[in-house]
């Protein structure tokens, strides 16, 4: 293997793991939603269904930017644009 | 096991050729599954309802309560889409379950859908100000960034969440075809017997609560963002 195309290939996958950093931001923000609907529903216990479908509809915009890096992830792995310019 | 873009099945020789992918092939069995559906649903309409007309009716009137509870009653026109893009969306990302390419994991798929909402929240906007009393809001630059982040954010919110889904099933089914050829030997690799039951634990989050989580914020963004542009002026300024 030609040590350009290890280089790329090297990088590409060091580069699918930081882009998956971006969990990091949606995990806390998951967390720190789940927490204070804890506390709503412990504070106002019938009230638990309208907070329960406010906190999935939260969790589901928080979870798509850890999502986006996932998918530049998986475009870097699977997908790579940069290693066919190499091969030819 | 290999993750790749969608197949493409054959070509049709016009205009240069237009590609027929499984994304294609899949999306048009969920069509005609729909549309089975729906008349089956509709078949023998009463005025009193009863059995299966009574659930058709649920489903209308909750799209409609939705609609005008999220995006008022001034936009209440854009129900049946809603409902019908909720339809599609849920059985696309089910069809998952019996084995196929669903069609929701191709991005052309989810952007074409945000398209045609971004084509609506332009259109209700353009009626409730005037053609010339929407472009107002695109002299501040920053509106037109705003503007075209929605329907990408959109496609990608939608394509990805299924994808991440998909390629996790994958992933879980690859390990538990390679775990029973190790264990059970020969026979394991002929037939991958932990691959019975297992992997639909599993798929109760990826598949079906992704699917539907997923149906429902984007009928919930269409409805938010119509709603939003569906409103005067003098209602704007007190948000």
């Amino acid at each position: 293997m030609a040590i350009d195309q290890a280089v790329v290939m090297g990088a590409s996958a060091l580069g699918a793991g930081v882009a998956m950093f971006g969990c990091f931001g949606a995990g806390m923000g998951q967390g720190y939603a789940t927490g204070k609907a804890v506390e709503a529903v412990a504070r106002q216990p019938e009230a638990r269904s309208a907070v329960t479908s406010t906190l999935i509809m939260g969790l589901a915009f928080a979870e798509t930017t850890c999502l986006y890096g996932f998918v530049i992830a998986i475009l870097l792995i699977f997908a790579n644009p940069f290693t066919k310019d190499l091969v030819g | 096991m290999e993750i790749a873009g969608a197949k493409v099945l054959f070509e049709i020789p016009i205009l240069g050729g237009i590609r027929i992918t499984e994304t294609t092939v899949v999306g048009w069995g969920v069509l005609v599954f729909l549309v089975v559906l729906v008349r089956f649903f509709t078949s023998r309409i009463e005025k009193i309802p009863k059995g299966k007309q009574v659930l058709a009716e649920m489903y209308v009137n909750f799209i409609y309560g939705q609609v005008e509870s999220v995006a008022g009653k001034r936009a209440l026109k854009i129900a049946p889409y809603v409902g019908t893009i909720f339809l599609v969306s849920i059985t696309s990302s089910l069809s998952a379950l019996v084995g196929v390419r669903p069609p929701t994991v191709d991005i052309n798929t989810t952007a074409a859908w945000s398209l045609v909402t971004f084509g609506l929240i332009a259109a209700t906007k353009i009626k409730a100000h005037g053609f010339f009393g929407h472009l107002k809001e695109y002299l501040n630059p920053l509106n037109i960034i705003d503007v075209l982040a929605l329907p990408v954010s959109m496609a990608l919110r939608h394509f990805s969440n299924i994808l991440s889904g998909y390629i996790l099933m994958e992933l879980i089914g690859a390990l538990l075809a390679f775990c029973s050829s190790k264990l059970f030997g020969v026979l394991g690799s002929y037939f991958p017997v932990l691959k019975i039951g297992i992997p639909a634990a599993f798929s109760v989050y990826f598949d079906l609560f992704g699917s539907f989580i997923q149906a429902f914020v984007f009928i919930m963004l269409t409805m938010v963002f119509v709603g939003m542009a569906s409103e005067k002026d003098e209602e704007h300024k007190n948000i």
